[in-house]
């Protein structure tokens, strides 16, 4: 569903990737852990060209997006992206962002598109908080108004970069109870978090990133059990603490 | 006491004469439609040069938001020249310099020019600041559900912009009316210019007087909506 084959990425002198090959299948959750600067996020960036690659292919179902022939616009209804600090519209409702994209992009008739983004806002348990305003939201529903606004244009690939950063501890459950439904709906997620909890319970393969390159990748148990790597145990000890 | 009704007639007259040159009924009767036709001509370039500026400066805003270096280089040029030209001497110049390239302008056509040259480099200046307020965030959301840069500027970063510099584009519209009483330098009818061609018609100021309150009346009604404007957006700070 999704393949990075040999994905590089240099700002200037620094070379944030150091060509990551990763395979995703259908319906699988992987996460990718690792320190900050690690290049975790620019590898997310680079599956939708948010970040432009400086080599190498990434390949969504079947179709090369750095194609100089592919319509990258077209491309990215069918990846969603979820951001750490939400970044809704504040000018537009909660539904006007979930259907921002269905009336612009997709070009639905108005009625169509709430009635799309409504469902979208109640696969995310905030159907009654269509109308309320992103400031009137707490950080964890802006979150999940965030996801519906990904999920509704009905992506086959979701790409979340470290969701959960940006609220306060109690808020974390509820986003991390969307994902688990995505996840037992048949989504393909490729997740940056720091929920270790989260990847031991959900995800299907786990890839430990460092200095722009993965250092090792496996299934969570064993990644958290017996990770291969000195750089993976030193990162583990430090995160889950002693 | 003969000193004191002196005195007083001495001031009676004297505020006869104010009456007489500055508010003198007379004088305004007879030249009112002079003044309402320049008022007319006033408001329409108004409606002409304000949109257009405003369109202008949102072409040169958005170009420049595309970060492409060599336009980018050319805009910055564009919007530093004209912001440091004074007005006057620019419609001067296309108004008196352009018919010896063999380009004659029809004074509207000069006044239109000089006034999009100037302006469109003002609000442009403001639509940029207000693009860049807007986090990189807003953008990229907006481009990772498909929407093409274009879109994403019209639909999701505009909107907050023009929010987040409302104050500043209502204070350069203030200054855009005023300087229409420039288009008088090029014999455009507009209400500076009647008052002045009533005066000369009477030999009495009055008219310019009148366009001078005429003005107030046009433009106090802004600067109040202006300072409540910035008063919300302070206690918003």
């Amino acid at each position: 569903m999704l393949d990075l084959k040999g994905v590089r990425k240099s700002f200037g002198a620094i070379e944030a990737l150091k060509g990551i090959d990763l395979a995703v299948t259908r319906q699988e959750l992987v996460f990718i852990i690792g320190p900050s600067g690690s290049g975790k996020s620019t590898l997310l960036r680079c599956c939708n060209r948010l970040e432009e690659p400086t080599a190498g292919r990434v390949i969504i179902d079947g179709v090369d997006i750095l194609s100089p022939r592919v319509d990258i616009n077209e491309m990215r209804r069918h990846i969603g992206m979820v951001f750490q600090s939400f970044n809704l519209y504040p000018h537009l409702t909660a539904l006007g962002n979930v259907t921002l994209a269905l009336r612009r992009v997709l070009k639905l008739p108005r009625n169509e598109a709430n009635e799309r983004g409504r469902a979208a806002l109640d696969g995310v348990g905030l159907a009654e908080r269509a109308d309320a305003w992103p400031n009137e939201l707490s950080g964890g529903q802006q979150q999940r108004v965030a996801i519906a606004r990904a999920l509704a244009l009905q992506p086959k690939v979701m790409l979340f970069d470290e969701p959960t950063s940006a609220l306060d501890p109690e808020l974390v459950g509820g986003v991390l109870d969307v994902m688990r439904r995505m996840r037992e709906t048949g989504m393909t997620m490729l997740v940056v978090s720091h929920e270790m909890g989260f990847a031991r319970e959900a995800a299907d393969r786990v890839l430990f990133m460092d200095e722009g390159e993965v250092v090792e990748e496996g299934a969570p148990a064993r990644i958290f059990e017996s990770p291969e790597h000195a750089r993976t145990r030193e990162f583990l000890r430090r995160v889950t603490g002693p | 006491m003969g000193g004191v009704a002196l005195r007083v007639e001495a001031l009676s007259r004297a505020m006869e004469g104010l009456v007489y040159n500055f508010f003198n009924l007379e004088v305004l009767l007879k030249v009112h439609p002079l003044l309402l036709k320049g008022l007319r001509m006033t408001l329409q370039l108004c409606l002409l040069v304000v949109p257009l500026g405003i369109a202008g400066g949102l072409v040169v805003a958005v170009a420049y938001s595309f970060h492409v270096r060599w336009l980018n280089w050319l805009l910055i040029a564009y919007i530093d020249l004209f912001r440091s030209f004074p007005p006057l001497v620019l419609l001067i110049l296309v108004f008196y310099g352009l018919p010896f390239l063999g380009v004659e302008v029809p004074s509207l056509v000069a006044v239109l020019l000089a006034f999009l040259l100037n302006t469109a480099s003002y609000y442009g200046e403001i639509f940029r600041a207000g693009i860049e307020s807007i986090g990189r965030g807003q953008r990229e959301a907006a481009r990772s559900t498909g929407l093409s840069g274009l879109q994403a500027m019209v639909y999701v970063v505009l909107p907050q912009a023009v929010r987040n510099v409302l104050p500043d584009l209502i204070s350069n519209t203030l200054e855009v009316i005023k300087f229409t009483a420039l288009a008088s330098v090029v014999a455009l009818p507009e209400l500076l210019r009647m008052g002045r061609v009533a005066q000369g018609l009477t030999y009495n100021p009055t008219p310019l007087i009148a366009a001078a309150l005429i003005y107030l009346a046009l433009l106090w009604p802004i600067v109040r909506l202006l300072s409540r404007l910035e008063r919300r957006t302070m206690a918003k700070r």
